[in-house]
């Protein structure tokens, strides 16, 4: 039995630019149909493009972060088809010469860490957006055309549809990091195209490549990953192959069907954009680019460990996204606890994050606020349990813990005196419990302390109250 | 007084010194235009009512005294693949018959600031793609000099108009002698500046590597007003130049004393009228005569010129006819059911022949191995051409050539000898692929037919060109002649 399954992926990722690739136009989500468009994004006649320099730059921080090879020179080129959304007849993209080659993206299965290779990451113009109405009409909203992208084309180093998770995961949080995109696959601002074919090792037939298209999510991705892995094993074993095709993939039916085919190569007709210039990469420029390059997410853990003092699974764990990492930080600078900060982010504030499927951005709360709950706690002016219930408060209202400690009365009770008082009513009522604790039974003492706890509603110092029922115990 | 006769710059004066008003200038050009277009069809589109609110402006700046600008009074015709705000923009195309443009070409705000009154949009062979203006849309434009004959092209409206006494100035377009060509056969001035001194923005391209919006006036003077008025560089167009600013009206009389003058002996040798051979070499003699140093050079690679242009040329044009989709402006076909189908016959309905003959080529050369080789040849070579005049500039001044090899051709003559035509641009191209400056100036009439002498000038050299065709023009004393 052997069958190797290879996928590579193309991912067009747009780009934070302000403006649009080839003119002033704002690149945003969104907005009126039509309403971020001039003569230049809408292909007039007579119009000329100008590129803008920040896509080269967000290009280049791009292939920094994935170890590229950054080109000398860039030059566009024209690859012509036709289609209603694309304003010009062709798009302008880059053939020959992309922008970075050769890079890679480091991720962890369980053999250890695996290099998935980049071929390349060149810019392009992203097209404008058909709606089909029910009616059946077909209406096109050009705001999105010109909007800057990069596609990342990887090489087919990929063999499951857990790496292919894992390096889409890699790759966002990276491009989030480095503030290249927002990788916003429901916005499509992060698309992600699959070519997948499966080997038979022994008797080396391989079925030809699917394309898959029209996958609008991370699941989305591995879930036609691994039907279409059955679908060709299906053939492979059937002694019969593919076709070569695209496929699209239908979420509501969990399986792919067939887009279209696929016969000879399609001919782009490339040529040069001569209206664009070609422009020099000065060395000098990635040099300031990779200087100014915001810390990479691998960079950072190693940071946390160093500077923090936090294991291994912390840094990793508080590093997964560049928004938990900051948020980590911005605590921690006010509370100056790393480990007690990293507790309870990696525990309760993650834990409640992932049950809602929210994210960091989502909390209604500050990171002031968590560290102030934090020193509540440290300096025992709550409990370690109260905290956790002030924490869900937080969640909720977005109101300030010691608010809400004031209002529902949190405040843990650590004057000697009051808690002697409650130490002495609990034993005088419980007799038995203290007999049973003079004759060995530990169990007792929890009851009694517990008794404690409960009459106060939680509110009692524990460690003072533990000390103390034993010393009255004995003082009887 | 005949207002249609003067030159540009004699109106501007005569306009500052309130012998006319603006508002009389354009009336009687008006006047001819409605006398003779009937007959001529320079124009695809005339904007008399824009022309006479502009032209009321001006006359209430002069009645206030306010400065005027450099072009103030002065009738202007636009070349009609230039993009004006509001007023349709056809290409001599029935694709856009009916495409009114949302935005104003560069050339023309700076005509509109400079107070030039542009009085229509004139006719051109279908998007700038051809020499005689028989292939526009809106009918052939006949040669004001003999209406049996073309005007040239593709900027042969504006060439008739200028020449016709229609409009005073106007804007062409040059690709491979789209200026010069009609110019030299409607016996007027035309010149096609340096590739980057004048914004191509709002020039709808033919082939984005070779354009450049040119300007004709009726004599040398006047098309440098017309230039002076339009250069400089764009933001909105990358491949314009910073280029510091010359004063062309101010130098022109400067004279051509120890000018060294280039004449490259593989023109010479090539299939040339001897009608126009004679009268280019009598206009050698008078440039020595002028004080010019006249000798022979060589242009090597001259021979492969016309297939280098060509293969590029069309390989430009089947990639920016792609946008003329039928979708979101221009010509829609009223018969399809499927996307394919609009797509189909909206651009088989709505392009001419000469243009599907260009689409169908570029396309072949770009989508076939055989043709992508050729395509990178002719830019291999299109760098041993620029070459060549690179090395002729470092001695030389300026190159001496004919405009055309023939004289204006009979309407209809194209049609049955398509490769006359096509040749007649012959001497025009070299300029256009090396990106330089060149000017085309009567130099004599042949039984009547106009001749046009060629004069290229090295990358922004503009005023070498015009200089020397200044004096040219006073020794000749066909300044102004019509």
């Amino acid at each position: 039995m052997g069958y190797k399954t290879i996928i590579g992926l193309e991912i067009h990722v747009e780009l934070m630019t302000k403006t649009k690739i080839f003119c002033s136009c704002i690149n945003a989500f969104g907005g009126d149909a039509n309403t971020h468009c001039c003569p230049v994004c809408l292909g007039l006649p007579g119009s000329i493009p100008k590129l803008n320099k920040a896509v080269l730059e967000y290009g280049i921080r791009a292939g920094i972060a994935f170890n590229c090879q950054i080109a000398d020179y860039v030059k566009m080129d024209k690859k012509h088809y036709f289609y209603p959304d694309l304003v010009k007849g062709y798009q302008t993209s880059q053939d020959d010469r992309p922008l970075c080659r050769d890079g890679y993206v480091e991720i962890e299965n369980e053999a250890g860490s695996k290099k998935i290779g980049l071929q390349r990451i060149h810019i392009e113009e992203d097209t404008g957006k058909s709606i089909h109405t029910e009616g059946g009409d077909t209406l096109i909203d050009y705001n999105r055309a010109g909007v800057p992208l990069i596609e990342i084309v990887t090489k087919p180093d990929i063999n499951t549809s857990e790496e292919a998770r894992m390096f889409l995961e890699n790759l966002r949080n990276t491009l989030k990091y480095i503030e290249v995109s927002d990788c916003k696959m429901e916005e499509g601002s992060l698309r992600c195209d699959v070519n997948i074919n499966v080997i038979d090792t022994e008797t080396g037939n391989k079925t030809n490549i699917t394309e898959l298209k029209n996958l609008n999510s991370f699941k989305a991705v591995v879930n036609a990953i691994e039907y279409e892995e059955k679908r060709h094993i299906d053939y492979l074993e059937r002694g019969e192959n593919t076709i070569k095709e695209t496929r699209r993939w239908n979420e509501l039916e969990n399986k792919t069907l067939v887009m279209r085919g696929k016969g000879g190569t399609e001919n782009y007709r490339y040529s040069v954009d001569v209206d664009v210039l070609p422009v020099k990469i000065d060395r000098d420029w990635i040099e300031e680019i990779k200087n100014n390059l915001p810390e990479l997410p691998h960079h950072k853990k190693e940071r946390f460990i160093k500077e923090y003092d936090l294991p291994e699974y912390d840094a990793g764990v508080l590093t997964q996204s560049k928004e938990i990492a900051q948020f980590y930080e911005e605590t921690n600078r006010y509370a100056k606890d790393p480990k007690q900060v990293s507790n309870w982010i990696m525990g309760d504030v993650l834990r409640r994050l992932n049950d809602e499927e929210l994210e960091v951005e989502d909390l209604k709360f500050k990171p002031k606020d968590l560290a102030d709950l934090i020193g509540f706690i440290n300096n025992g002016k709550i409990s370690n349990n109260i905290g956790k219930k002030v924490l869900r408060d937080m969640f909720e209202t977005g109101e300030k813990p010691e608010e809400i400690i004031k209002k529902k009365g949190l405040i843990q009770i650590s004057d000697e005196g009051e808690l002697k008082g409650i130490v002495e009513k609990v034993l005088h009522e419980n007799q038995q419990s203290i007999i049973d604790y003079r004759n060995g039974k530990d169990r007792a003492l929890g009851f009694l302390i517990g008794q404690v706890m409960k009459s106060t509603r939680g509110k009692a110092n524990p460690q003072m109250v533990n000390e103390m029922v034993k010393e009255m115990i004995e003082k009887r | 007084m005949d207002i249609v006769k003067l030159t540009a710059i004699e109106m501007r004066e005569k306009l500052k010194n309130k012998e006319i008003s603006s508002k009389e200038i354009v009336n009687a050009h008006f006047d001819r235009i409605e006398e003779i277009e009937g007959d001529l069809n320079s124009f695809i589109t005339l904007t008399k009512e824009e022309a006479l609110r502009a032209a009321d402006r001006v006359d209430n700046k002069i009645k206030n005294g306010e400065n005027l600008g450099i072009l103030a009074g002065i009738p202007v015709g636009v070349k009609d693949n230039i993009i004006t705000k509001d007023i349709r923009t056809t290409c001599g195309s029935k694709i856009l018959e009916n495409f009114i443009p949302p935005y104003e070409a560069t050339v023309i705000e700076k005509i509109k600031n400079a107070d030039g009154i542009i009085l229509g949009k004139t006719n051109m062979d279908e998007f700038a793609a051809s020499y005689s203006t028989e292939t526009s849309y809106f009918g052939v434009t006949k040669n004001p000099i003999d209406r049996d004959r073309v005007p040239g092209g593709s900027s042969g409206g504006s060439t008739a108009a200028i020449k016709a006494g229609e409009v005073a100035l106007a804007l062409g377009s040059d690709t491979g002698g789209s200026n010069r060509q009609p110019a030299s056969y409607c016996g007027v001035v035309g010149i096609k500046p340096t590739y980057g001194l004048v914004s191509r923005y709002g020039l709808i391209s033919l082939a984005n590597s070779l354009d450049q919006i040119g300007t004709f006036g009726r004599n040398v003077a006047d098309a440098a007003l017309m230039l002076e008025a339009i250069v400089g560089q764009d933001a909105k167009d990358p491949t314009s130049m910073d280029i510091e600013k010359v004063d062309y009206l101010g130098r022109l009389k400067e004279g051509i004393e120890g000018m060294k003058i280039a004449l490259p002996k593989e023109y010479m040798s090539m299939d040339i009228d001897n009608r126009v051979k004679e009268q280019i070499m009598k206009s050698v003699k008078l440039l020595e005569k002028l004080g010019g140093e006249v000798e022979e050079v060589s242009l090597p690679h001259s021979e492969h010129a016309w297939s280098t242009y060509y293969l590029i040329v069309v390989s430009e044009i089947s990639s920016n006819m792609a946008r003329f989709d039928g979708i979101r402006y221009g010509y829609r076909t009223k018969d399809y059911e499927t996307l394919d189908e609009l797509y189909i016959n909206s651009r088989t309905e709505g392009f001419g022949e000469e243009i599907k003959r260009s689409i169908i080529a570029g396309t072949y050369i770009l989508s076939s191995k055989k043709g992508k080789e050729y395509y990178n040849k002719a830019l291999k070579v299109r760098t041993l051409i620029k070459e060549d005049f690179d090395k002729v500039f470092e001695e030389y001044d300026i190159v001496l050539a004919p405009t055309t090899p023939n004289l204006p051709f009979k309407i209809g003559d194209s049609v049955k000898n398509p490769f006359e035509m096509y040749n007649s641009g012959i001497f025009n191209i070299p300029a256009n692929l090396a990106g330089l400056c060149a000017i085309s100036l009567p130099c004599g009439y042949v039984d009547g037919l106009p001749v046009g002498l060629q004069i290229m000038g090295d990358r922004f050299k503009e005023l070498n060109i015009l200089k020397a065709a200044y004096a040219f023009e006073e020794e000749l004393s066909i300044g102004g002649e019509r």
